[in-house]
């Protein structure tokens, strides 16, 4: 079995490796991506004003102070404070405000955006009829290409999990390859897990090789555990790789298949905070991405490389990816056809 | 003889075609045993089933006296009309690739030279051509020393010295005992290389055994062959049996003496007349009502 699976794992290896379109591809986007955003944003921050509101209710009551009308500033709701100081912490907030009795806010000294917003909040409580308190949270700002990077690992990552498979499986079947080998002792689990072998492998290697250059070029910041990281990768291309073979499972057209990956994988690109944030987001838009793969991928790596998650805090999302992959994988493995009708 | 292979009545069904109609029939081991028929006739989706590639709506494979299994897939090779290899892959490293999927094991070096394929083993297998192409997937056939090895129109394509060679090559792999199971629409094909034939039309066998026996049995007489713009009277007071095809006329007789003398006073010249032996496509002709190639 595992000369037979060694055998069709090495073979799509050097598919791969010399199909030089694809291998660039898939090196050279990541990359062009981490350094042309690293340029233009240029190590700062990003340019919106954006304010916790502190408050166990969803819904932001914007009645309670002159504050939340103020123009240019994005609010959003924080329910926990150790969250919220966090953030503050991290520059991911430029304030945090609680209208309590008395009212309060917390402010990084340290940040250029939150010294403005806090003269508007100010400004909007003069005369000082509220009676802010103020308080002082520290910490380095977390700059843009810090919190992109996971994105664009991850991105390059499912498209190439998602395509890589799902794509090329439907190749081999739509060309008669996949026939060929089903008349051989070759059995269909082997195949399947000759190709999520591979691929991982090969994703495993290119992901660590862009972090590694990004992080020496670009000095990215890393507060966790790089081995809790590479196992949030492993675990989250496995579950994408077993998305991939699910949607190749049956399809028999390169171009349905290219129409379903892409069907799936722009939403995740959308929603699960490859590009942006989705704080302050609808709760219906968290529930739709947390059905996704990448979102829990995304979030735990951002939390381990940016928080300091450890193994246990991200445990929840690997097991979530794990079930997923359970889940695709069985269904993929019940659909799985070897020739067209 | 052992029997290798054995059909029982399969059965295919597609939506709105019966594709195989109760088909059996039996193949020894160590001949070369050929299925013939037109396209659509059925064959190589009789041959698939056997092969296991596609499931029958009904009957059985028995391979070697015991219903065929897991035993088949090590011993068996084979080459499909149309099939693809991985990609970027040299001709070597094809074979090595699939030889790896068997525990039965064949000299690749050896069945590198028996297909002629020496100068060819570092060549990215996509830049072949069609002669190079189907001996590449006949060296893929072989790669597991296979006792039964199934060709599906193994030379459709081919110039005709390719075709020769490819003969060639298909004589040196039954002369090691193994069984072949070839399926063509040539009849010259199966002529020469089979020692046993089912010929198939519409899913269903209408003939079946060597075909030097099936042509003795059904034919005492030769054929005369002349051009229809040759002929130029009425050959209705001739008692043979005459047909008309492909801008031919053909007489079949078993009196050619007499034949001539009343072909001398009706036609323009002699000069284009050809007198053969009836083959397998006359063979088909008359069972079928049309033509093999149709």
């Amino acid at each position: 079995m595992l000369k037979r699976i060694y055998a069709i794992f090495r073979a799509r290896n050097l598919e791969f490796v010399r199909d030089r379109s694809s291998m660039s591809w898939n090196l050279i986007l990541p990359v062009a991506l981490m350094f042309g955003l690293s340029f233009i944003f240029g190590g700062e921050g990003r340019t919106q004003y954006t304010v916790g509101v502190l408050q166990s209710e969803e819904e932001l009551d914007t009645e309670q102070h002159p504050f939340l009308d103020t123009r240019f500033v994005r609010f959003v709701v924080v329910n926990d404070k150790q969250d919220g100081f966090r953030k503050i912490s991290r520059h991911q907030l430029d304030l945090l405000v609680e209208f309590g009795t008395p009212p309060r806010y917390w402010v990084n000294p340290s940040s250029p955006k939150g010294y403005f917003v806090e003269f508007a909040l100010l400004q909007s409580d003069t005369p000082a009829e509220y009676g802010m308190q103020k308080s002082q949270i520290t910490g380095d700002a977390v700059r843009y290409v810090d919190w992109i990077l996971p994105g664009i690992l991850g991105m390059n990552m499912m498209f190439s999990c998602l395509f890589g498979v799902g794509y090329v499986v439907v190749r081999y079947r739509k060309n008669g390859f996949l026939k060929r080998l089903r008349a051989t002792p070759l059995r269909s689990i082997e195949f399947v897990i000759a190709q999520v072998a591979s691929r991982l492998m090969l994703i495993m290697l290119i992901t660590t090789f862009v972090y590694a250059g990004t992080k020496y070029f670009l000095g990215t910041r890393m507060d966790g555990s790089y081995l809790t990281l590479f196992l949030v990768a492993l675990v989250g291309a496995i579950s994408l790789l077993s998305m991939g073979l699910l949607v190749a499972a049956r399809v028999t057209s390169e171009e349905l298949a290219g129409g379903l990956l892409n069907l799936v994988s722009w939403p995740m690109m959308m929603l699960s905070g490859v590009w942006f944030s989705l704080e302050g987001a609808d709760a219906w838009v968290h529930h739709v991405a947390n059905i996704f793969p990448l979102t829990h991928v995304l979030n735990s790596a951002r939390a381990v490389m940016l928080d300091g998650a450890r193994l246990v805090d991200v445990a929840p999302a690997l097991l979530s990816l794990s079930l997923m992959s359970v889940v695709f994988l069985g269904a993929g493995a019940l659909m799985f056809r070897w020739r067209p009708n | 003889m052992d029997i290798a292979l054995e059909a029982r009545n399969l059965v295919k069904q597609y939506p709105g075609v019966l594709a195989v109609d109760d088909v059996s029939f039996q193949v020894r081991a160590g001949i070369c045993f050929g299925l013939l028929g037109p396209n659509g006739a059925g064959k190589t989706t009789t041959v698939e089933i056997i092969e296991g590639v596609t499931p029958a709506t009904a009957g059985e494979v028995w391979y070697f006296g015991k219903p065929s299994g897991s035993r088949f897939r090590e011993e068996a090779g084979i080459q499909f009309q149309n099939t693809a290899l991985q990609d970027h892959l040299t001709v070597r490293e094809s074979l090595e690739m699939f030889q790896s999927l068997y525990n039965r094991q064949a000299d690749l070096d050896h069945i590198i030279r028996e297909c002629s394929l020496e100068d060819l083993v570092d060549r990215d297998n996509r830049k072949l051509s069609g002669g190079q192409r189907q001996r590449l997937f006949l060296a893929v056939a072989l790669v597991n020393k296979p006792r039964v090895v199934f060709l599906d129109e193994p030379t459709t394509g081919l110039d005709p010295q390719a075709r020769r060679n490819f003969w060639d090559l298909v004589n040196r792999i039954r002369s090691d005992g193994t069984t072949v199971i070839l399926t063509t629409h040539y009849m010259d094909e199966a002529q020469i290389l089979c020692d046993e034939i089912v010929i198939m039309d519409v899913g269903k066998i209408i003939t079946q055994g060597s075909p030097a026996s099936l042509l003795q049995e059904r034919y005492q007489s030769v054929i005369i062959e002349l051009p229809i713009e040759d002929v130029s009277g009425d050959l209705d007071s001739i008692e043979h049996r005459i047909l008309e095809t492909q801008g031919l006329i053909e007489i079949s007789t078993d009196d050619v003496n007499t034949s001539l003398e009343v072909l001398a006073t009706h036609v323009s010249g002699l000069n284009r007349m050809k007198i053969r032996q009836p083959n397998l496509e006359d063979l088909f002709l008359d069972l079928t009502g049309h033509s093999l190639r149709a």
